[in-house]
């Protein structure tokens, strides 16, 4: 897969016969083994390979919870608790895999922040890029119709938000919902089909995470400093540098995700999701999970109509457009440097970005009114500001520091001011 | 930048009045926290205290509450024998059938059945109850938490504070008292400032001190009854709570050490990258 010549030699009799007929073992080879990486990657870079253990974390466990899952609004919630209490290690196949959703997240931010940070996204990798926001993308719908499948008040009155927000698109509006929900309400058709999807759409995000890193294999990774790879001395071959340095990375995160599992299972639910849903009693404050109170702050935020869009479809609007608009990060981004690093101003606006994402997702856990509603307006136009304004003329305007000419210079730089601080340390010592 | 920092910092003081200011209205008061057995990373459930919440539950809750999820298999959690846990069983009436004419019948409850309800169905647990069905009790320990609040709820990542319910529940039963006169207290509920979604509740105070007798010596107070029925309910939520715990330890433990090796091999093979 990767650009490069293949260095691959069969060594066996067997390699060679594979070789000539399927070589599998080639690919694997140069793309895990030989395949070239920069050397100065940090751990921000080791969460790709971290999503992907989650990936197949969430798809094993959700395999098994399925054997003993029954998807009727009759049973759906008293079998999720039967798997709790009667199904051994039942409970911790379902904390696994109810927390392990909200790790998945955790790891894919880090991944995309990580991404826009360094400029990651810039030609040539957009196509890299865009195949990430679709996996995004499915991995929000599968959550969404995951957190419906165990029959609770969230549950039933998120799908009922949530999908209800279509009914805001002019014509089509009304269709389209009702597709969705196999009727007029959130009823046994609605949780039917969401468990399907729910199982179909891990194995489409699988599909779409191969061509990602097929995609990743020919242009080959971005680094810290934003320069593309110039010579041998730039880079490390993937094993044993890079598979050592993500496995401790893995375990590190598997540490934290063990440690919500086992201690603070439910401190990223809502406890309204252990009342069995009832259509007939509406939950206080209906909020989506954690992963999705940014969106659902900037969907409140549109209280107002916009000519003759109203507030409701105008929310929607913003909503969708909050995740469209990754889709064309590369091109709004002018700057012809790509990483922040050696960008002072985008900097500071990257991590104003930041913690308004932060901000966004607090708003999204309070109610809609009051100061809360124009603080969620205010953090509304940041976002949007963020890429639509200040990506295309920050990248014009702004005078980037002075690039080193290569990685290894820029290795080498670090180490010589590290040993010099180190120096004048033990001067003053 | 130490300005974009200092604004930042107002910005936050700013914010932190602002969320006073739109705080809930309920529950007007918070739970105070209460010492639990079963809290943190080694927490064990305290047998003795499970069957006093249980007789709690017995002898006052279950006249109106049903435990639909826990069967009187489960009660051998509590310290009960196989043969204590049939004579208890044994107490209860369920309903089995059809035999053979097809009609249904009742029968002394057996170990594998579940508790039954006090009311046949929601409709009639509503009419019973000044139209308010009691909630079953197999979750609620886990289904009510008050509102932690921010910057709180961050730290309860690292106390491990997972005892929200139980909480709730030993704050609500020693919460009732008299109404200050600040709050509109409709015809047949009850004044209690730690109910979560108004003033008062459909459900009187529904235990005093000295109402059910303990053989352990143990006082026999609202506040040690509420203690008690907590503890018995977080169970009844989380009957597994202490394997997860223990289970949990084994794993940190494993992938503490394995991420140290991890890190050791990573320097090793990295020094000699450069």
């Amino acid at each position: 897969m990767s650009a490069g010549h293949s260095t691959y030699t069969p060594k066996s009799g067997f390699g060679r016969w594979m070789d000539a007929r399927l070589p599998l073992p080639r690919l694997v080879y140069d793309s895990f083994v030989a395949y070239p990486v920069p050397r100065n990657l940090n751990y921000a870079y080791t969460f790709g390979g971290i999503l992907s253990i989650m990936l197949v974390a969430q798809i094993l466990t959700g395999i098994v919870l399925a054997m003993h899952y029954a998807a009727s609004t009759e049973v759906a919630f008293n079998s999720v608790e039967k798997i709790m209490r009667d199904v051994n290690s039942g409970w911790l196949l379902r904390y696994l895999h109810s927390n392990g959703a909200s790790m998945f997240f955790v790891a894919v931010y880090v991944h995309i922040f990580r991404g826009l940070y360094y400029g990651s996204y810039k030609a040539p990798r957009e196509l890299l890029w865009i195949l990430g926001c679709i996996i995004y993308l499915l991995m929000m719908a599968t959550a969404f119709m995951g957190y419906v499948l165990p029959w609770g008040q969230m549950s039933f009155w998120g799908a009922t938000v949530i999908t209800g927000f279509f009914t805001a698109i002019p014509l089509v509006g009304e269709w389209i919902q009702q597709l969705l929900l196999g009727g007029f309400a959130v009823d046994n058709p609605t949780l039917n089909r969401f468990f399907s999807l729910h199982y179909l759409l891990p194995f489409m995000i699988a599909g779409v995470v191969v061509l990602h890193v097929w995609a990743l294999h020919v242009v080959g990774q971005t680094n810290p400093t934003g320069i593309e790879v110039k010579q041998k001395t730039d880079t490390v071959a993937f094993t044993p540098y890079a598979t050592v340095k993500d496995a401790f990375a893995m375990v590190v995160f598997l540490a934290v995700f063990a440690y919500f599992v086992f201690y603070i299972p439910n401190f990223l639910g809502h406890p309204d999701n252990y009342i069995e849903a009832d259509a007939l009693k509406t939950p206080a404050h209906i909020v989506p999970e954690w992963y999705f109170l940014p969106f659902y702050a900037i969907l409140r935020a549109i209280t107002f109509n916009i000519g003759p869009i109203d507030s409701k479809l105008g929310g929607v609007l913003a909503m969708f457009g909050a995740i469209a608009v990754l889709f064309v990060v590369p091109w709004l981004d002018t700057s012809k440097v790509r990483s922040a690093v050696y960008r002072p101003w985008f900097k500071l606006f990257f991590w104003l970005f930041v913690l308004n994402a932060i901000f966004l997702g607090w708003l999204g856990s309070r109610p809609a009114e009051g100061t809360y509603v124009a603080m969620a307006q205010a953090a509304t136009l940041y976002y949007f500001v963020f890429f639509l304004v200040i990506m295309p003329v920050l990248g014009l305007i702004e005078t980037p520091r002075k690039l080193p000419n290569s990685i290894t210079e820029a290795v080498l730089e670090k180490k010589s001011s590290v040993a010099a601080a180190t120096a004048t340390d033990q001067a003053k010592g | 930048m130490k300005n974009v920092l200092n604004g930042l910092a107002a910005l936050g003081l700013g914010l932190a009045a602002v969320t006073a200011a739109n705080a809930a209205e309920y529950p007007i008061k918070k739970p105070v926290e209460q010492d639990w057995s079963f809290a943190g990373p080694f927490g064990t459930y305290d047998k003795g205290q499970l069957q006093r919440g249980f007789k709690i539950y017995r002898e006052v809750c279950a006249a109106c509450h049903s435990l639909n999820l826990v069967a009187f298999r489960n009660l051998e959690d509590l310290g009960y024998s196989e043969a204590q846990v049939k004579a208890i069983a044994s107490e209860y009436e369920v309903q089995d059938g059809p035999d053979e004419a097809g009609d249904m019948f009742m029968r002394a409850a057996k170990p594998s059945d579940k508790f039954p309800a006090p009311f046949a169905n929601p409709e009639q647990a509503a009419a019973s109850n000044n139209g308010a069905a009691p909630p079953d009790f197999s979750l609620i320990a886990k289904a009510r938490a008050v509102e932690r609040g921010f910057p709180t709820f961050v730290f309860d990542v690292f106390t491990q504070y997972a005892e929200a319910g139980p909480d709730y529940i030993h704050a609500l039963l020693t919460g009732y008292g008299e109404d200050p006169g600040e709050h509109e207290i409709p015809e047949g509920t009850h004044y209690n400032p730690y109910f979560l979604g108004s003033a008062s509740l459909a459900m009187a105070d529904p235990i005093s001190d000295g109402q059910v007798t303990y053989e352990d010596g143990t006082p026999e107070t609202v506040d040690q009854y509420a203690r008690d029925v907590s503890a018995f309910l977080m169970w009844a939520a989380e009957p597994h709570l202490e394997a997860r715990k223990a289970t949990g330890f084994t794993v940190m433990i494993f992938l503490v050490l394995f991420a140290g090796l991890m890190y050791l091999t990573k320097r090793k093979i990295w020094s000699e990258a450069h």
